[in-house]
């Protein structure tokens, strides 16, 4: 029954996005204090079985964008402006409960920390179930086959006894399959990964990425991938955003952004990462951090930070250009990658 | 933590008040952490390579130690815990069988006959009388016993009654938030104010006729508010948590999330407090008993109303008032000792 589903979507890849992130805008308002743009007109699109990439340093606003699609911000103290269209739905107008009928259903979420995102007090099995019987009307007898099903598929031995073990009795990687199984139980056209990888060892993280891939590519399901890890995005995404304060500074294809970065930011994300090949070069790290950001409004954020900042970089805000497949958003774009 | 430094105006009531919330909130702040990764042994996860691993069996994998679990490891060596738990079961039995332990019949004035109003007003023990009688020639023994009774009715019942209405209002404040939150807490900050026993004393007295029911509604009431805001404060620690965050990215329910992913997770806390309520319970009910706002039936035997029927012969016959007093005491130190050391072996923090 599992199998259909998922094989049922395997050639849907077609250039109608299925999501379209037009403009979004998530504004955080502190009584007494100045709004704060985390995400500040981010749009994107993703196509059905595509891998997008949200790549970007901490409080570059990548998981804010992830979690205003998923519609779970808090009400109170923020605002969020523009659109997220949803195959024709802008998710954004949808009530509380129409938005939690989707939720899991047709968009679902991965998070960080395996360990504190499944709930220690019920069996991993229990907490598959409860998808199907929210989603899918089943009730738990007839659910348990199939969230075993499930388990197998996500490469978790022996799933009819691990269904009934609680998530302390299993080991890091086999919490993050047990959650990739419950974001998948009911098929979503979307899965959205935030950083799924950071809090597991390397090998597991490589396990996790290569099962990503592999159910993506099965079931057609498109994913967005948030992270910090460049080699997860050379490993995984057909297409990557790279955020910074908010904005996207720098779009393309995975290959042609890897060999020529244009913005200082992804050339110095880029030039962060160890090379075996270049045994004995110092690491060119990005100086500073996001604390020394500017105001977008008259100014290129990045430019304290920039390694080739111009004169005009701190008088007007740079605009996103697309040309072709890539867009960029710099006055003074590297030339010499590296 | 307290306020009272700042605020010198503040009465003796409220300063009183911010020292129980402190309290409470100590408590409550147990729980966030009720998710500490236990050992996470080395080694597991299938191959990715190959979705559908069938070999069964192949991972070494010892199952992880959970809190209750490894909290009881550290319980059962511990002599604080292992007396108070011997003492509460001890009273439990003793509550349990007092019918069939009781030597002779509580109500009954077997030696009524050697009561001297003016002389000898509390005849002394005797040969099947081990601990004398009391001024109606009852055997204090039997009544001792017997009486423990209904020590442990008002106790449970009352702690019972508080538990589930501090449930109730714990999980509507924790789990909607907002104004709900806002009132709900307010009301229990006004009766956290209040001392517990002028509160239970004054519910007490409103009842046109005092029996064991008001009693034990009384002392209810009074637990209410510390366990609302104990509840309150772990289930606001537990909606901020990620496994929630995940629950509200699946499109669970509210009810659901509420019922099956905050609640379990946020009663750690309030299991430990109820241990320790169940001591204050017992306490209150004597001090009540004592002062007449018990139950009216002066027959049954109640070591607070015993205490309290005492007083009249005190300078002559003490004995008559410290054998239910010891009881009193030892019973709420067993509770209290149990308690405190399931609290301690429960807290994170002093983990070994």
């Amino acid at each position: 029954m599992t199998t259909t589903a998922y094989a049922a979507r395997a050639d849907t890849r077609s250039d109608a996005p299925l999501l379209s992130v037009r403009d979004l805008q998530v504004t955080f308002q502190r009584r007494g204090e100045e709004p704060f743009h985390a995400v500040d007109g981010v749009s994107f699109d993703v196509r059905p079985g595509q891998t997008v990439g949200l790549v970007g340093e901490s409080g570059c606003g990548k998981s804010v964008t992830s979690l205003a699609i998923m519609g779970l911000l808090p009400r109170r103290g923020n605002r969020i402006s523009g659109t997220v269209d949803f195959d024709g739905t802008d998710l954004l107008s949808l009530s509380d409960g129409q938005m939690r009928d989707r939720r899991g259903k047709d968009i679902a979420m991965v998070f960080q920390d395996p360990l504190s995102s499944l709930n220690p007090v019920v069996p991993v099995g229990i907490q598959v179930t409860e998808v199907l019987e929210r989603h899918r009307g089943m009730n738990r007898k007839a659910a348990m086959p199939m969230a075993a099903d499930l388990l197998k598929r996500v490469g978790i031995p022996d799933p009819d006894r691990r269904i009934k073990d609680y998530p302390h009795q299993m080991s890091g990687g086999m919490r993050q399959r047990a959650l990739i199984a419950i974001a998948l139980a009911c098929a979503p056209r979307l899965l959205i990964a935030d950083e799924p990888t950071t809090a597991l060892d390397v090998t597991i993280q490589a396990q996790i990425l290569a099962l990503l891939k592999e159910l993506v590519e099965d079931t057609g399901t498109a994913l967005i991938m948030i992270t910090h890890d460049l080699g997860v995005v050379a490993g995984l995404c057909d297409e990557v955003n790279v955020l910074y304060g908010g904005k996207i500074v720098e779009r393309g294809p995975r290959h042609p952004i890897f060999r020529t970065p244009r913005h200082p930011y992804t050339n110095g994300l880029l030039g962060s990462i160890p090379r075996l090949d270049a045994a004995g070069e110092r690491l060119t790290p990005i100086p500073g951090s996001v604390a020394d950001n500017l105001p977008w409004d008259h100014a290129c954020a990045f430019a304290p930070r920039c390694s080739q900042p111009i004169a005009v970089c701190t008088q007007t805000t740079p605009e996103l250009e697309t040309t072709g497949d890539r867009a960029l958003r710099c006055h003074n774009p590297v030339e010499d990658p590296r | 933590m307290s306020n009272s430094d700042e605020n010198p105006k503040k009465s003796l009531f409220s300063r009183y008040g911010d020292r129980r919330k402190a309290r409470i909130d100590e408590l409550a702040a147990m729980s966030a952490p009720r998710t500490a990764p236990a050992p996470v042994p080395v080694g597991a996860g299938g191959p990715a390579e190959d979705l559908t691993v069938h070999e069964s069996g192949t991972i070494e994998e010892k199952p992880g130690v959970s809190l209750w679990q490894s909290a009881w490891h550290r319980l059962r060596r511990n002599p604080v815990f292992l007396l108070g738990l011997t003492i509460t079961v001890v009273f439990i039995l003793v509550a349990i069988f007092a019918p069939w332990i009781a030597p002779k019949d509580p109500l009954q004035g077997y030696l009524i006959d050697k009561v001297r109003p003016q002389s000898n007003p509390i005849p002394g023990p005797e040969p099947g009388f081990p601990l004398g009688a009391d001024h109606l020639g009852r055997d204090l023994m039997s009544r001792l016993i017997a009486g423990s009774r209904q020590t442990l009715i008002v106790g449970v019942l009352a702690t019972l009654g508080g538990f589930a209405g501090g449930l109730l209002l714990g999980t509507l404040a924790g789990a909607f938030g907002g104004w709900v939150d806002s009132l709900v807490m307010r009301a229990v900050d006004v009766m956290l104010s209040i001392p517990s026993l002028v509160l239970a004393l004054s519910i007490g007295a409103l009842a046109a006729r005092p029996s064991q029911w008001t009693l034990i509604i009384a002392i209810a009431v009074v637990q209410v508010p510390i366990f609302a805001r104990l509840l309150r404060g772990s289930m606001l620690a537990q909606r901020s948590s990620d496994h929630v965050l995940a629950a509200q990215a699946l499109g669970i329910r509210r009810s659901a999330i509420v019922t099956r992913h905050m609640l379990p997770n946020a009663m750690g806390p309030v299991i430990v407090q109820a241990t320790l309520a169940l001591a204050v319970s017992i306490i209150d009910a004597a001090s009540l008993s004592f002062i007449g706002l018990g139950n009216p039936d002066q027959r049954i035997p109640e070591w607070g109303a015993m205490l309290g029927q005492s007083q009249r012969f005190i300078y002559d016959n003490p004995h008559l008032a410290y054998y239910p007093a010891i009881c009193i005491i030892i019973v709420a130190l067993g509770f209290t000792l149990m308690g405190e050391s399931l609290r301690e072996a429960l807290d994170p923090k002093t983990r070994r």
